[in-house]
């Protein structure tokens, strides 16, 4: 069931379009904002709302790396490993961040902290190597070791 | 007479010191909204699409296409009332690039205007701002920008009052991720809530674009030139250029310089003056081996390449392209096949599927280079990867992603071939990597 505040979200989201799945994209992240990912479950009421069947709204959802279909961790390490990252530090850095964390791309914490992706280019390049964090963009992170106060603040 | 400093720096001239975004009224009081302002008062839509035509402004988002000649194929007159769209590709993506998130998070207003004068030029009444959902600072800075517009009638019904009679509504979208987004009609689809695949040409996105419509689809920093083009005149935008294309062109450099960033140059400007006289140079300890000039897309160019000017027809020439205009050097002390490997990984991981070369090719291709560069590779492996981009050239597939990536491949082996074979020969990667 979507609370009352999401599909409040999702009414004021989408009343621009004529039919409401053109905005199925943004309501999957409207929705994600709030429960961390997208369930199965989730996805069919939101599909139900944008009367889509599950199937059509899966088929857009799995395509998109920024809308998640299984759990994620409290916040997300999103680890530039495009070339201006690779080429100032950027295997140093996942070495690091993997080693401390003990997850290789992909995995989650067993404490559910962290959940550790690859990204492509962040656009940060002439700051690099560079990772985001949920939504804040940290860069600059050579050597590695630079990353660790930055963890700390993430609860 | 000499024109004060910053209008030679039309675009980031007039940034403020401290990276926050310019407000509404510090924008004004650097001419901002007199080209929108003079377009509806004083012009037509078609003096508005000549003046761009005039100033031979080419597309900043890497393919170079002339921009008013792009306007132009989109239907007017009386039996094509519309409705018509105009879409910012903010959906910067392509690695080594970032001048477009330095537009937006510094100057918001100027990608606004410079959208509302392509909507006035094309007759369109609804645009849209296609933005990468990492730029979260461009997108706060964007939406604070649009509802200061708004609120001063800069945007909506009856733009600066009852007499032009000009509406548009504007909206930004914050992209779900992946490359394929930034190809104009994968974008399309994406907009229109689908995967990001690419459609087939023709018909092209000015007939049949956004939900079917008539429909341009510009980079941003295209049309944040355009404001100063209809300010300040065709001839003076061609002024700025050293060459035949016109204005200035952000440049960047990243990798092992000693400061790496972005400049505002005349288009033309050489890459020594960029790589060296900009970016300091090689940082101490490291040797320049070659770049790649304008995104992960473009041809590796080395030593003898340095004296050409940076702009689109000379860089062709070279056997490369300009791309995005956002360079990414290669040091001595990065192995030149594992530089390679994050490259084609890329565009393995991006591919969206929909075409047999490039979604089982690339995969290939990694695959191929993680051998060489552990050791376990043979001589044939290196001649199988230029026949592999040879196979992804343009015409085998269906858009420009794989033939995008093929670029730096074939380049990358041909300059560095010995490299290559010295991981073959030894059995493992010379810098270390495994």
């Amino acid at each position: 069931m979507l609370s009352d505040q999401e599909r409040a979200e999702l009414e004021k989201g989408l009343a621009h379009y004529e039919k409401k799945k053109t905005g199925c994209i943004e309501a999957l992240r409207m929705v994600q904002k709030f429960r961390g990912w997208i369930s199965d479950e989730c996805l069919k009421d939101i599909a139900q709302y944008l009367d889509m069947t599950p199937d059509e709204l899966d088929n857009t959802a799995t395509f998109y790396s920024a809308i998640y279909r299984r759990p994620v961790g409290r916040h997300v390490i999103s680890i530039c490993d495009s070339v201006s990252c690779y080429t100032v530090g950027y295997r140093d850095l996942l070495k690091h961040i993997s080693g401390r964390l003990r997850i290789k791309p992909g995995e989650t914490t067993d404490d559910g902290r962290f959940t550790l992706l690859p990204a492509a280019c962040l656009g940060v390049c002439e700051n690099a190597p560079a990772i985001m964090i949920d939504e804040d963009v940290h860069t600059g992170l050579e050597p590695p070791e630079k990353v660790d106060p930055i963890l700390e603040r993430y609860k | 007479m000499s024109k004060p400093e910053n209008e030679q720096k039309p675009l980031t001239g007039n940034f403020r010191a401290d990276g926050q975004p310019l407000s509404l009224a510090e924008y004004e009081k650097t001419g901002g909204y007199e080209a929108l302002r003079k377009a509806l008062q004083s012009m037509s839509p078609k003096e508005v699409m000549e003046e761009v035509k005039a100033s031979n402004l080419r597309g900043r988002g890497g393919a170079g296409f002339p921009t008013g000649q792009k306007w132009s194929f989109v239907p007017s007159g009386e039996g094509n009332p519309g409705p018509k769209y105009v879409v910012a590709n903010a959906d910067e993506m392509e690695p080594g690039t970032f001048k477009d998130r330095i537009l937006m998070e510094n100057s918001p207003h100027m990608l606004i205007e410079g959208m509302a004068l392509a909507a006035y030029a094309t007759g369109a009444q609804e645009a849209y701002i296609f933005l990468r959902g990492e730029y979260v600072r461009s997108g706060k800075a964007l939406e604070r920008a649009l509802g200061e517009a708004y609120e001063k009638n800069y945007m909506g019904k009856n733009i600066f009052g009852q007499k032009t009679a000009f509406n548009l509504e504007m909206r930004i979208h914050m992209s779900a991720g992946r490359y394929m987004c930034g190809e104009e009609t994968g974008l399309l689809n994406s907009l229109e809530g689908k995967r990001a695949i690419p459609r087939a040409k023709p018909p092209y996105p000015q007939v049949t674009g956004f939900l079917g419509k008539p429909t341009v689809v510009n980079n941003v920093e295209t049309l944040c030139n355009v404001p100063h083009i209809i300010r300040n005149g065709a001839a003076w935008f061609k002024g700025l250029s050293r060459s035949q294309d016109g204005g200035t062109k952000i440049y960047g450099v990243s990798g092992r310089v000693k400061r790496p960033g972005a400049w505002e140059l005349p288009m033309g400007a050489t890459i020594r003056e960029i790589f060296e006289g900009h970016a300091g140079g090689m940082q101490d300890g490291y040797k320049f081996r070659g770049l790649i000039p304008g995104g992960a897309s473009t041809e590796f160019l080395i030593e003898e390449h340095l004296d050409l000017p940076m702009d689109f027809d000379s860089l062709q020439k070279a056997g490369s392209r300009m791309g995005t205009g956002t360079m990414i050097i290669l040091d001595d002390r990065t192995c030149p096949v594992g530089m390679q490997i994050s490259l084609q990984s890329f565009f393995a991981r991006e591919s969206c599927g929909w075409c047999t070369p490039c979604r089982e090719g690339l995969p290939w291709i990694v695959k191929t280079l993680n051998s060489i560069e552990d050791g376990s590779g043979e001589m044939e492996d290196i001649d199988l990867l230029l026949e592999q981009a040879r196979l992804l050239a343009p015409g085998h597939t269906f858009c420009a992603l794989a033939p995008g990536a093929a670029e730096p491949l074939s380049s990358g082996v041909r300059y560095f071939r010995e490299d290559y074979e010295r991981h073959v020969k030894e059995r493992r990667c010379p810098w270390g990597n495994f």
